[in-house]
């Protein structure tokens, strides 16, 4: 592959590391950042427990809660090492560390658990399961890499739906989600032709819209995994395996 | 938050740089590969029923400097009409604005798959196309700046193919070059001091990011970094000839003036090995010289030699 000039930034700089801000001294910036971090790792959390630790359903929320409210009150997420692994990678380590301590100590995973309660979805995610059908039992890590890459679009689809919202660009979001994100089991996506019909707009205007949009969510995502990503080559790796091809 | 079904996913995945061309001539079938600069794509061409490859500006590179780049790869290319150049069918712009465009479809193999298959003058004749096709882009004043065995393609009847001309300079040398007709400002878009090139195939002139010195000797510093890979990799080639090894080591001589001068030259010296007469990069010794004779000349030596034991043969019986 040829090499890149130097200087070159092949992905953009964005906003700040939230792996960085979490960990850092600026109460408003951490809890911004921790916010950052349970919306997108709550949901791969919960199922990770679900499925590898097979807990049952009540025992994994209230363990879901207790992490992320223990990593915030004692600073798990400052021990990160961006040497050492990629930041998903640690925060499952964590994740497997408290359970495996929870179970060694025989407690009883109480509900609640004295923790802070965040909102999150619980029944949705267990509608998600059920969605989701067999886990994949033979590769938890894989699972929870998948989920992470959902929470990580499903944030940014939404950012995205705002951002077009807010700026009167609403058809252009419709376009997208029409095209990109009904799903297709047993039916086909529509063609630009019929989407032009559907849309009342001429087939180039939605060519242009799609195009627009793609490039928007793709940029959504990059600037949020940025943030979530522990260094500039863990981000480059990352972003690579997302949307990268692989070469022949 | 609404739940995002994994075909969604792997959907979104797979648009978030999908080219979307202009009218419907053109199906985009898959991604086949990437390099420094462009995504290629498998495309079908449904006006001409024929399949053809699309190489598209990677999102993330999407600067007015690298769409230049490419727009600039595609003038090269379709300015070099060679056959070991992949000719280019069009060159244009998406919805998004990236620069794309069309070339054939090349199938076949990478020169260093190809080495690994077949004899060393199987090899080394692969190797003196690709010099003809190098030594025709710097007759029409191109530098290739890139040249390496995963850049170059065989085909399935032996044609063979320089590929990713993204970083070659127009350097204007020789007698008959041939303007490239490129936007003013653009004739050269490296900067002194930028490194282009992969380790390994590139000199060191290239390696610091001295432009200036930057010329034909380039490429001939890589062509013989591509014979030195191409030997070790035929079967056999852990003990290459000594002539061979002589004339990449001239070809990749640290200083520029030290090479051979032109691409012709060393296809020259390519040639005179494979026809068994001295190299000149190579000072003989005599025992090597009647080995290379004999292997040369093996069947009349040893028609001779028979000739004259029979002689010899005869004369001793009818003496006795």
């Amino acid at each position: 592959m040829t090499s890149l000039p130097d200087g070159t930034r092949v992905f953009p700089t964005t906003r700040p590391s939230v792996v960085e801000a979490v960990a850092g001294a600026d109460a408003d910036a951490r809890s911004r950042a921790f916010a950052t971090l349970v919306a997108v790792y709550w949901r791969p959390a919960y199922l990770h427990l679900r499925l590898k630790w097979r807990l049952e359903r009540e025992d994994a929320e209230d363990l879901t809660q207790e992490f992320f409210a223990r990593a915030m009150a004692q600073g798990f997420f400052e021990k990160y090492d961006p040497a050492r692994a990629r930041f998903r990678t640690f925060l499952r380590s964590c994740l497997d560390h408290l359970t495996a301590n929870t179970r060694r100590d025989e407690r009883r995973l109480k509900r609640g658990g004295g923790a802070a309660h965040l909102p999150l979805d619980f029944a949705g995610a267990e509608q998600d399961l059920a969605l989701a059908g067999p886990p994949a039992a033979d590769d938890p890590d894989a699972l929870f890499h998948r989920e992470w890459v959902r929470s990580l679009f499903t944030l940014a689809v939404e950012s995205l739906r705002a951002e077009c919202e807010a700026s009167g660009r609403s058809v252009r979001y419709q376009v997208f989600a029409r095209s990109d994100l009904d799903p297709v089991e047993g039916r086909p996506r529509p063609s630009y032709r019929e989407l032009a019909e559907e849309f009342e707009l001429p087939v180039t205007q939605v060519t242009n819209h799609l195009a627009w949009a793609r490039r928007e969510f793709r940029r959504v995502v990059l600037e949020r995994l940025r943030e979530l990503s522990g260094s500039e080559e863990e981000y480059r790796i990352e972003a690579r395996e997302l949307f990268g091809v692989t070469p022949p | 938050m609404t739940w995002m079904p994994d075909a969604t996913v792997a959907h979104l995945r797979r648009v978030a740089d999908w080219p979307d061309l202009p009218g419907d001539r053109l199906e985009v079938v898959e991604p086949i590969g990437q390099g420094g600069m462009g995504t290629v794509y498998r495309a079908r061409d449904r006006a001409l029923d024929r399949e053809v490859a699309l190489k598209v500006l990677r999102v993330e590179l999407s600067s007015p400097e690298w769409a230049s780049r490419l727009e600039r790869e595609a003038r090269i290319l379709a300015r070099l009409e060679h056959p070991g150049v992949v000719p280019v069918h069009e060159v244009g712009t998406l919805a998004d604005g990236r620069i794309y465009y069309l070339m054939k479809l090349v199938r076949g193999q990478r020169l260093d798959e190809f080495a690994r298959t077949v004899s060393l003058s199987e090899a080394l004749r692969a190797i003196l196309r690709v010099c003809d096709t190098v030594g025709f882009a710097h007759a029409h004043g191109v530098v290739h700046r890139d040249l390496k065995p995963s850049n170059i393609m065989i085909g399935a009847f032996g044609e063979v193919l320089v590929l990713d001309w993204g970083i070659a300079r127009v350097a204007g040398v020789g007698e008959d070059a041939v303007a490239l007709d490129l936007p003013q400002g653009r004739r050269e878009d490296t900067a002194p001091g930028t490194v282009l090139g992969t380790p390994g195939f590139m000199p060191p002139e290239q390696a610091v990011g001295a432009i200036h010195l930057v010329d034909e000797r380039t490429d001939i510093f890589a062509l013989g970094a591509i014979l030195k890979a191409v030997v070790s990799a035929v079967p056999g080639g852990d003990s290459p000839p000594r002539p061979l090894v002589a004339i990449w080591e001239r070809a990749m001589a640290a200083q520029p003036a030290a090479r051979y001068p032109t691409v012709r030259e060393l296809s020259a010296e390519l040639t005179r090995f494979l026809d068994g007469v001295p190299v000149q990069a190579y000072r003989e010794p005599f025992l090597e010289r009647i080995a290379r004779v004999y292997g040369k000349y093996q069947t009349p030596i040893l028609l001779v030699f028979a000739y004259l034991v029979m002689r010899l043969l005869f004369l001793v019986l009818r003496g006795l």
